[in-house]
């Protein structure tokens, strides 16, 4: 067996606990690192941000649904961390307390750390950036307030990659099994062979659903097998007008490499969970668990993608919309995993739509992704998808019938949203009810109908 | 002049760093324990079989206790007795607990706590307030009625006449820390640490269960992630079973729910529907006005009396109503049991008679600022040259202007100012031009609508319960000059302990970091009261000011003795301690006095003055003073969706003389969001069995960073209390709150603007995106959006 090795604050750890032993329960209980608080301990809080720095750089994670394995050859910073050798204060640790960002306190460490991370990126987008942490007690603004008044203070010497805090150069160890039932190929053949001959194991890759099965659940997963060292899955290819997406591929990698062709995609990943969370989370977790609501699929699915399927060394490609079967029922046989998905290139018309009760760091109520082309004010082709309006992300093929060949019209619009009825009889839960959902899956139409118009339909492009 | 500086957070520096204690952070000697609940998994249903085989047998449990291990069962409640600390036979809501187990890690113990076998006999559960009235399911014989003149009469007489409802739904606190508490066994007795807001009450309630003195039991309080309410009585739980756990084993025990657990079994604010006949005139001002609560309680009493009194109370707000009457009923149900909340029930009742201005502006089509200055009490008598209370001249005042106005509960209002300040604040916020705007604006938006509305706030300081209202402080001054305080009050975030060390460092003259604050023990004061009620730094301030005073003047007398002055010139001020010409540093004069064998250490106490109650009939002076406060909102929503945001926010807040004003602006922006995060994501939903379906951060929204306000600005209104109070400041933890209920009337506003006139929105709170697509739904004339 290898061990799994990090950098934890500078210093090398080994560690050998169980390897669903989550890094939060590993830094409060073993290391006595108790800076680093749990909130929620399902990763919507923010409050067990730590930074892990690895050759991409620097990300907040959080450290409830993390799962040691997965730090492997990584650096960790946790709050203790971020001062000076001096003691020096960040800062950011500064500016909070100067601009009165911490009230309660319980919060405050998760908050600056995230703060501290996008200061290191020199990502001023606040309100993104934090949107994974949250407060109670100040009302965001005086953090707000503190976040801008440390942008202009330069990276104290102690963040930098000179720093103490280089990767730990252990990225040829630990490969295969790494403990009891558990295991991290570092090839997609050695995954394919593993997966083929333990078909019942659990694949963890961002444990950002996962996790929860173990810390909400209190699930024993064994068999595992963790994919955070297999490289060759996290690489994105551009190859003519398409892009190659490889399983491992993260939410964050995923929205900046989407940004560029879909920009309508690329927003609706930003209010995909949280930045811990899109740091973790991989577009094949988000596919490959099938649930009805995941953000990923109904806009893959509207841009037309093509899912890519391994089992040991046969390879098949499907439409994604072709994968989803049933309520957590996929087309996927025991041994066989995601690889990769190919999406096209060009999709003007494509626009993704979130409804969920809160902007950010919300599971969506409805979700709703169309992709509807026109010629000479005609549709000729339609592709719309939805999340949270079934048992399983699912083309609206009733609606897209209805609109193909008619005048792309208002009136063409009115009719074929009752088609919504037909394609979908979604349910009542806590997110919503059954005729909301429905409802603003028709009114959807008519905000898609708007916005390719240029018409103001966004609340949240709204200035006051 | 320490007070008034605004100073950070005494603990800022150690939040940032992480440094900062919290129980959970706190190593425990070896050996310790950890504890978890099974729950009841039935809202309402008599226990037939209880298996722990399974949980007992399960890997690192030491102890596994049930009501068959409990001849007397320990009682959790504040104030009833109705809260057995484990299921003795029926349990009455999805998330009692039933039975207790320790282990060697926090993980066995919830791992163990899902391996019991119980069989239950359901019976029918009351989950909603109309299956609690029609039961007469109900704490109390029946409602409690308060009325002054006769509504009735004014309403039937009345030109305009409107009678309607609105369901307002609960609150989850969402303190970032969970409950948490832990017992360690002392040779005898108990030494607890608990995150609540009330330390003598888990001192009185762990003394009651281990059938101890309470001088065997010492509580300790560093601070707490977070309370708003929710850990004045709902932390007693954790700390009877960590005691008895403890006693039982001999090992010091710990216990914090996870937070499905926290959410699911601790209370949350008091869910209502509020009934309204109101009647009043052409110019909006109301004549008679009937209100009827149904507050829901819960299982168990809790504090819902005292809530559902303060809703009451508060039913009133800015408004002199000469003819009201309100009816609460206190509904028992098969839900958690609804408790103390930032606001206290004050939220519930404001939001009420807010409602009211809201539809009356929309019957008589005039602006709510209109209706609501028709409404308000007449503001306090200026003071100053010129303006004492004569009558009869030119230039004097109309007599009627100082003819007594009292509340519906029959207390004079002396000290109103929200007339003023909703004047000063319409100004600052430029409200007249921008409702003139948005009107524009809304004329040409098919999709988005935009709405603005003001609330004012008038709200009631003092605890409700009269003997609440005290509070004690001990304080030493060491030879060195450095000072230790301790005070009955408890730091959740609200920086009392900095307020309280400004007050303490003023009088003697040095700078607030000379004074040292420990964690709030009941070794140290004795018969403390909740922090809750916003009284925090008003009582205990006073108590330690009071303190600090007894010291500083026998220090003064010395002094004075040693320079044969009197006692009244001696000075202490810059750290100096002045006797006539001559100046000696604060710290020499300390180390004499010792030297002089003079006693350094006292303790202090407050009493609040003047304050009155009689609750049964609802008459009487319940509250000190009153705090005000005035904000505008401006929100846009989705037409097609019910998306909503708020775009602007101007608050214009009464500190009084501020302590701090830089906590003060902390409170006010947070407890702003919190209550817009009451009235519009936050929603709990329970299903049809009786569980509730949002018990984590997943599913239960509280405002995120992006969903404060896009701008955001909050003044305080600095003038001095009239009442004696610490530094002549105000009450700043609940008062502002109320605030947040603007964002509902502005989203109501918004709504209104989709439809043209005929219909009022109605719209219920949380107004979530749904219920706001739903009363746009109700506009009528809107056509289906797709017709846009």
């Amino acid at each position: 067996m290898e061990q799994v090795a990090f950098l934890l604050n500078g210093t090398q750890v080994q560690v050998t606990d169980a390897p669903t032993r989550t890094l939060l329960e590993y830094l409060r209980e073993t290391r006595g690192l108790v800076g680093t608080k749990e909130g929620c301990n399902e990763g919507d809080c923010g409050a067990c941000t730590v930074m892990v720095t690895d050759a991409t750089g620097a990300r907040a994670l959080n450290a409830c649904i993390l799962f040691l394995p997965q730090l492997h050859g990584k650096s960790v910073r946790t709050v203790e961390g971020l001062t000076g050798p001096q003691g020096e204060l960040h800062p950011v640790q500064q500016a909070m307390v100067a601009h009165h960002g911490s009230q309660c306190g319980f919060c405050t460490p998760g908050f600056v750390v995230s703060m501290a991370v996008a200061h290191l990126n020199g990502d001023t987008d606040h309100d993104t950036t934090l949107a994974g942490n949250l407060c109670r007690c100040t009302g965001y603004a005086p953090i707000i307030r503190a976040a801008k008044a440390a942008e202009a203070a330069p990276v104290p010497d102690w963040m930098t990659p000179k720093a103490p805090f280089i990767l730990a150069q252990t990225s040829s160890g630990a490969r295969g099994q790494t403990a009891p039932g558990a295991f991290r190929p570092t090839t997609a053949d050695e995954l394919a062979t593993l997966y083929a001959a333990t078909p019942d194991a659990t694949l963890i890759a961002g444990a950002t659903d996962v996790g929860l099965w173990v810390t909400k659940q209190l699930r024993d997963l064994a068999p595992v097998i963790f994919l955070n060292g297999i490289n060759e899955l996290s690489v994105i290819s551009h190859v003519q007008s398409t892009l190659r997406i490889g399983a491992c591929v993260t939410i964050t990698d995923l929205m900046a490499a989407v940004k560029p062709f879909h920009p309508s995609f690329a927003e609706l990943l930003r209010r995909y969970a949280s930045v811990q969370v899109r740091n973790a989370a991989t577009i094949g977790g988000n596919i490959a668990n099938g649930s009805p609501i995941g953000d990923g699929p109904p806009a893959l699915i509207a841009l037309g993608a093509t899912l890519h399927l391994r089992h040991r060394d046969t390879r098949r490609d499907l439409p994604l919309e072709s994968f989803f079967l049933d309520y957590r029922k996929q087309d996927r046989t025991p041994g066989e995993f995601v690889e990769a998905i190919t999406i096209p290139t060009q999709a003007p018309a494509l626009r993704c739509y979130k409804i969920s009760k809160r902007f950010d760091q919300d599971i969506s109520a409805v979700c709703g992704c169309f992709n509807i082309t026109t010629t000479a004010g005609t549709v000729t082709a339609a592709r719309i998808a939805f999340g949270g309006l079934a048992g399983i992300p699912k083309r609206a093929a009733a609606v897209e019938n209805a609109l193909i060949g008619k005048a792309w019209t208002l009136p063409t619009l009115t009719t074929a949203a009752k088609a919504f009825a037909t394609d979908f009889q979604p349910l009542t839960d806590m997110r919503a009810s059954a005729a909301y959902r429905l409802t603003v899956a028709q009114n959807l139409l008519t905000r898609y109908f708007h916005d390719l118009a240029g018409t103001p339909a966004d609340v949240l492009e709204v200035q006051p | 002049m320490t007070i008034g500086q605004s100073l950070p957070h005494d603990s800022a520096p150690l939040h940032v760093t992480g440094t900062a204690r919290y129980i959970d952070d706190i190593p425990l000697p070896a050996g310790a324990l950890h504890l978890a609940f099974g729950l009841s998994t039935e809202a309402h249903a008599d226990i037939t079989a209880i298996d722990l085989t399974a949980v007992r047998a399960a890997p690192g449990v030491v102890g596994v206790w049930s009501a068959a291990d409990f001849p007397d069962m320990p009682d959790c409640a504040p104030a009833s007795h109705d809260e057995p600390l484990l299921c003795t036979g029926r349990v009455h809501y999805v998330g009692q607990q039933v039975f207790l187990v320790a282990a060697t890690s926090h993980l066995a113990a919830r791992k163990a706590a899902r391996l019991a076998h119980i069989t239950y006999a359901p019976l029918p559960a009351l989950l909603t307030v109309e299956q609690a009235l029609a039961a007469n399911s109900r704490f109390e014989q029946g409602p409690i009625i308060w009325a002054k003149g006769d509504a009735a009469r004014a309403i039937a007489t009345a030109r305009h006449k409107i009678e309607a409802e609105i369901e307002v739904g609960g609150q989850e606190h969402f303190y970032l820390e969970g409950q948490i508490a832990a017992a360690i066994p002392t040779e005898d007795g108990m030494h607890m640490l608990s995150s609540t807001q009330h330390p003598t009450e888990i001192q009185h309630k762990v003394a009651h269960a281990l059938h101890l003195p309470m001088a065997a039991v010492r509580v300790e309080t560093r601070r707490m992630g977070g309370g708003f309410g929710g850990k004045e009585s709902q932390g007693n739980a954790l700390a009877i079973a960590c005691a008895l756990a403890a006693r039982a084993t001999g090992r010091p025990c710990k216990m914090r729910y996870d937070r499905d657990d926290d959410m699911v079994i601790t209370g949350k604010r008091h869910d209502l529907k509020i009934r309204y006949k109101v009647g009043f005139d052409d110019t909006g001002r109301i004549l008679g006005i009937d209100f009827t609560h149904l507050v829901r309680c819960g299982w168990s009493q809790d504090l819902s009396l005292a809530v559902a009194d303060r809703a009451m109370l508060h039913a009133d707000n800015c408004y002199h109503l000469p003819d009201i009457r309100i009816e609460s009923h206190r509904l028992k149900t098969n839900t958690c049991s609804a408790t103390a909340y930032r606001g206290f029930g004050g939220p519930q009742g404001i939001i009420g008679i807010e409602r009211v201005m809201d539809h009356i502006g929309h019957v008589l089509k005039k602006d709510l600022t209109e209706v609501q200055r028709a409404n308000f009490y007449r503001g306090m008598a200026p003071t100053g040259p010129g303006t004492a209370r004569r009558f009869g001249g030119p230039y004097s005042p109309d007599p009627e202007h100082f003819a007594m106005q009292t509340t519906p509960y029959h207390m004079e209002v002396t000290d109103f100012i929200a007339d003023q300040m909703v004047t000063d604040l319409i100004a600052r916020a430029d409200y007249t031009a921008r409702r003139a705007a948005i009107a524009d604006w809304n004329r040409s938006s098919p999709i988005l609508k935009r709405g603005i509305a003001l609330t004012p706030v008038k709200f009631g300081i003092s605890f409700t319960l009269t003997f609440l209202n005290q509070a004690g402080a001990l304080v030493h001054v060491y030879q060195d000059g450095s000072i230790h305080l301790n005070h009955g009050g408890t730091e959740m975030g609200q920086g009392l302990n900095q307020k309280v060390a400004q007050v303490a460092a003023a009088v003697f003259g040095v700078e607030t970091n000379m004074v040292k604050i420990t964690a709030t023990d009941t070794g140290k004061v004795p018969n403390t009261s909740a922090t809750a009620a916003s009284s925090g730094s008003d009582m205990n301030g006073l108590a330690a000011q009071n303190a600090c005073q007894t010291i500083r003047d026998r220090m003064a007398d010395f002094i004075a003795a040693k320079h044969n002055a009197p006692a009244s010139v001696v000075r202490f001020e810059n750290g100096m301690v002045r006797v006539g010409t001559e100046a000696f540093p604060f710290a020499q004069v300390a180390l004499w006095a010792y030297q002089s064998r003079i006693s350094l250490s006292s303790t202090g106490f407050y009493a609040t003055p003047k304050i009155n109650w009689d609750r049964v009939n609802g008459t009487g002076r319940p509250f000190l003073y009153f705090a005000y406060g005035a904000a505008i909102t401006e929100v846009v929503v989705d037409t097609l969706t019910g998306e909503n945001r708020i775009l602007r926010t101007d608050i214009l807040h009464d500190t009084g003389t501020s302590l701090n004003p830089a906590l003060d602006i902390g409170q006010i922006e947070g407890a702003y969001v919190q209550g817009a995060g009451w009235l519009t994501t936050e929603e709990l939903v329970w299903d049809a069995k009786g569980r509730l379906t949002t018990h984590a951060p997943s599913t239960y929204k509280i405002p995120a960073c992006s969903d404060r306000p896009r701008i955001f600005n909050v003044a305080l209104w600095d003038r001095p209390n009239p009442e004696d109070t610490v530094g002549k400041s105000k009450a700043v933890g609940e008062p502002p709150f109320n605030l947040g209920i603007s964002a509902l009337l502005a989203l109501s506003d918004a709504v209104a603007a989709c439809g043209d006139g005929t219909t009022y929105p109605a719209l219920n709170a949380p107004a979530t995106a749904e219920r706001v697509l739903d009363a746009i739904g109700r506009m009528g004339n809107i056509a289906h959006p797709t017709d846009v």
